[in-house]
């Protein structure tokens, strides 16, 4: 990268913000991570030294959800993110230029950041029609997307869409609409799903990679285990009801008012995994099982078909699961520790159910 | 030479061809063609939509109750409005009514869309057609400070507030690294604004950055989250609880305060930065009023906001309902959704196929198989476009009409039905605006007109969730804390055939979904949406869009860069993930084309 590149300490120490802020931030950027003190160090030295990463952002079939995630990050805010922490030279929803103009600047970082830039992906390429479901510059997306991902980096796939597929993907898939995995094969992909993401999970995973030079540890499914390595169930503030076999029974029941879990009304908490019940929403303001409502498990593979959102996970066939939520909150309600016992069968039986769907993906 | 369309604009394609693709600052995927003429005229306009994604027949065999999760996918700009459609039009369909705090809490969530998408529209996706950052750089700050005291009392105006802000822009602009304001038309001819003015909006883009994430917070409170916080069918999942046993796991006091202190926020800046924003930007660019359209013409609301729950008629809905055509603003009509003479859609220049073409179909018995073909006229490949053929197919949009009319949806189009109708909420806040502005009323026809009653319905926005705020309050107080009725949720409770229609007033017009349903499940769902409206092709007796009518006879600086049609396109804030879903209700499956 050219002279004149200012580094992201550079920027902020001439917004004002003195080295003792500075470092503040960065140890609280590394503990928010879930990093030693060690990190923050190197945090530091990262953010002191580099210029601003470009990265390039493109849309395909979307509802660009994950854009507007990405806008309402607290920390960082999405100002210094977008103009201080990184160089987002192209993004469809928010660039100045479009048409040649916004065109060329794909071709000028393609030349200029080979192998340096970021591309993050945010909805997915759909195969039917010769790719022309989803037309970008008068040809289809999936080439652009292709083409941009010969010399970049590392990729981020924003959201369900990119990740899994998500809404259009959903049986009977009309357009064909592939994850972005399935047509890049030869580059490691960094998987934030989420309908959308987290705002802050976001910006966490882009500012992970410009500050450390490197991508986040990944589980097995391509997904930052720091953000997605624990189920909502499993830090939800509603689990002792769980582990107390009090259930909300109906919408807006004395035990819905009470806060009670949410599990019989089809909350999906106890099989998805995200940080939603510890990041939480908006700045931490809520989540949706704080806001009465259970999960839909949007960030889990394939959740809009996995039966209907008020099913209890129990009912469904595929899962083979033999005790449903009645059974479970008896037991509970007896004997805690039997309840406790029962729910741990019922996450290892889902862990085998998820398995044997992660085989029949592969044939 | 040239073609006249039925309504009333004249087409000419002999000119050079200029095209857009991709337009940015948009939801979605979007092209435009124009023809402009040796003065650089704009004589022809061609707008495509460039995506489809296919939600309804995704829809067919699923639990009605699931379907607002769905359809709320379909755009996570405008996010919560089409579950909201999606929850009426099941109510509708099963009789199912909902609590006065359902209502209120809804019209929170809804309204708080509005303002929230408007503000964001204006300063993020917007501001850049009006506004020259670069120019802010020749700034002087307290010039600037002056300016802004003049307009507004907003705090954030010293001299010093601005000159530390040029001193950052300076910087970063020295970085070379000019992220998203990369390419743009800096320096052209077609910004007006003095360098004082653009600083000013450089500020107010970056403040409004920084202030759109907390206006989101009442979704998340009432919703959990936002993007795409839930809803529900039969009232809101959130409970009511303000000070008994487990009331922190509910709607209580703290929870009301934060939602209170959010709306006194945003009624502090629309009042204090928005609406004085757009005045003064509007003060310079008040003889440029190209992009009127269709909106002096024909223009389309549903209504939207019923001041009590479950009553759908024109007198409960605060955001008013009507059709205006021919220019005629003495006369309001009524609209029907379920009368099948009234809204048709066309797909003579879609790429879609009916067994007769001519004929449009109404959302009840919609047709939509895709066919995917060129015009002969066309440039390049199938899978390399240079032009297209406007004579042909061109389109992922289908065209919508009202009784055989193009119409124009949007905050324009409210505002101006509401104006017609006479309501002081309308008209007073339009006539001051215009008398501010030293403009007639003709003026209010324009790409200025349209981005000027979206901030003032920001405004008007803002002060209706205090009022719904204070009513939700109030019903509370009278010792109701109901927010979900349950008689129906069980399917067992359904009829076994059934059909409903949703409506709202999205941020960018005129929304409705139309359900059927059969033992339990969705038979058929079908959405026509404000893009849809108003990025329509041509139909088949040659009237064209709203977007197109926009775009004709506006004079462009230099065409090789398109600021004058990103202006006029982006005033109608083009949502083309919601425009172009839509699929066959009548169980038809597509075409399996050859994979790579």
């Amino acid at each position: 990268m050219g002279a004149g590149t200012e580094t992201f300490y550079d920027v902020i120490r001439r917004q004002g913000i003195t080295r003792r802020s500075f470092h503040k931030f960065c140890s609280l950027t590394a503990t928010s991570l879930g990093l030693g003190p060690l990190a923050a160090t190197r945090i530091a030295n990262a953010l002191e030294t580099k210029p601003r990463v470009p990265v390039i952002w493109m849309h395909g079939l979307e509802c660009t959800c994950c854009s507007e995630s990405f806008i309402r990050s607290a920390h960082p805010l999405a100002k210094d993110a977008i103009l201080s922490m990184i160089s987002l030279d192209y993004d469809d929803t928010i660039m100045a230029a479009a048409g040649h103009q916004a065109e060329a600047i794909l071709e000028e970082t393609r030349a200029k950041y080979k192998g340096q830039y970021i591309l993050a992906v945010e909805g997915n390429p759909p195969l039917n029609e010769d790719g022309m479901f989803c037309i970008d510059g008068g040809r289809p997306f999936v080439e652009k997307l292709k083409l941009m991902a010969e010399d970049a980096q590392a990729i981020i796939a924003w959201g369900a869409c990119a990740s899994w597929g998500c809404v259009q993907a959903a049986k009977p898939n009309p357009t064909q609409a592939t994850p972005i995995d399935k047509v890049i094969t030869n580059k490691p992909i960094i998987k934030v799903p989420g309908c959308p993401p987290i705002a802050e999970v976001m910006t966490g995973v882009v500012t992970f990679i410009t500050t450390f030079g490197r991508l986040p540890e990944l589980d097995r499914q391509g997904r930052p285990k720091m953000f997605y390595s624990q189920r909502i169930h499993d830090k939800c503030y509603r689990r002792p009801h769980f582990d107390a076999g009090q259930f909300v029974e109906e919408w807006d029941d004395e035990a819905a008012r009470k806060g009670f879990c949410l599990y019989k009304m089809g909350c999906k908490g106890p099989t998805t995994y995200n940080a939603c019940s510890t990041v939480r929403w908006n700045g931490g303001v809520s989540f949706p099982i704080q806001s009465g409502h259970g999960c839909i498990g949007c960030s889990e593979e394939g959740f809009w078909d996995k039966g209907g959102f008020y099913d209890r996970l129990t009912n469904i066939k595929q899962f083979g699961i033999e005790k449903n939520a009645d059974q479970v909150g008896m037991a509970a309600a007896g004997v805690v520790g039997a309840a406790v016992v029962a729910h741990a069968a019922v996450t290892a039986a889902k862990r085998l159910a998820t398995k044997r769907d992660d085989a029949d993906h592969t044939k | 030479m040239g073609v006249q369309t039925p309504n009333g604009f004249n087409l000419d394609t002999s000119g050079k061809r200029i095209v857009v693709d991709p337009v940015t600052r948009i939801e979605g995927h979007l092209r435009v063609e124009v023809n402009v003429d040796s003065g650089n005229v704009i004589r022809n306009a061609v707008s495509t939509g460039t995506m489809w994604r296919g939600i309804e027949p995704i829809l067919r065999g699923r639990d009605p109750r699931d379907a607002w999760a769905f359809t709320e996918r379909i755009c996570g700009v405008c996010t919560g409005t089409h579950a909201l459609t999606s929850v009426r039009a099941v109510e509708d369909a099963l009789g199912i009514k909902i609590p006065e705090n359902a209502n209120s809490i809804r019209n929170l969530m809804q309204l708080c869309l509005q303002v929230h998408d408007h503000i964001v529209h204006f300063y993020h996706l917007h501001a850049l057609d009006w506004v020259d950052v670069v120019s802010a750089l020749s700034a002087d700050p307290k010039a600037t400070s002056t300016l802004a005291q003049s307009i507004s009392a907003w705090p954030l105006s010293s001299p010093g507030y601005f000159r530390d802000l040029q001193t950052r822009l300076k910087k970063f602009v020295e970085s070379g690294q000019l992220g998203p304001f990369k390419n743009g038309y800096w320096g052209s001819k077609a910004y007006r604004l003095p360098p004082e003015a653009n600083l000013m909006a450089v500020a107010h883009y970056l403040e409004a950055l920084d202030f759109q994430k907390d206006i989101v917070k009442v979704h998340t409170i009432f919703g959990g989250k936002n993007p795409h916080p839930n809803w529900l069918v039969g009232g809101v999942p959130c409970p009511i609880n303000v000070d008994g046993t487990g009331a922190v796991g509910a709607i209580n006091m703290e929870r009301l305060n934060y939602v209170t202190s959010i709306i006194d926020r945003l009624i502090e800046f629309t009042d204090l930065v928005y609406l004085p924003d757009v005045a003064a930007i509007g003060s310079f660019y008040k003889d440029w009023l190209y992009g009127g359209g269709l909106s002096g013409k024909s223009v389309l609301s549903y209504g939207d906001v019923p001041e009590h729950a479950n009553d759908y008629s024109d007198k409960s809905l605060l955001l008013p309902r009507g059709a205006i055509i021919n220019g005629n603003l003495n006369e309001v009509f009524p609209v029907n959704h379920r009368d099948p003479n009234e809204i048709q859609e066309f797909v003579a220049h879609s790429w879609y196929k009916y067994p007769d073409e001519t004929k449009g179909l109404h959302p009840w018995d919609g047709v939509t198989e895709p066919n995917y073909v060129l015009g002969p006229k066309a440039k390049g490949t199938r899978t390399n476009i240079q032009e297209l053929d406007e004579d042909g197919k061109y389109s992922w949009i289908k065209a919508p009409r009202w009784k055989g009319n193009a119409m124009e949806v949007g905050p324009l189009a409210r505002w101006v039905i509401g104006y017609a109708q006479g309501k002081a909420d309308f008209k007073d806040p339009v006539d001051k605006f215009l008398k501010d502005l030293g403009l007639p009323l003709t003026a209010l026809f324009s790409t200025l007109g349209r981005t000027a009653a979206r901030a003032l319905e920001a405004q008007w926005a803002a002060y209706q969730m205090r009022h719904f705020q204070n009513k939700l309050i109030a019903t509370i107080k009278a010792g109701d804390s109901n927010t979900a009725f349950v008689d129906k949720w069980k399917p067992e409770t359904w009829p076994t055939e059934t059909k409903g229609v949703g409506f709202t007033e999205a941020p960018r017009g005129a929304l409705a979904h139309w359900i059927r349903i059969k033992d339990t499940k969705i038979e058929n769902y079908q959405c026509v949406v404000p893009t849809t409206w108003n990025g329509s092709p041509r139909d088949p007796k040659g009237n064209i869009g709203a977007f197109e009518a926009s775009l004709m006879n506006t004079p462009m600086e230099n065409p090789e860069q398109p600021l004058e049609i990103l202006r006029t396109i982006h005033s109608f804030d083009p949502c083309l993930a919601c425009s172009t879903h839509v699929m066959s209700p009548d169980g038809q499956e597509l075409a399996n084309v050859k994979v790579r």
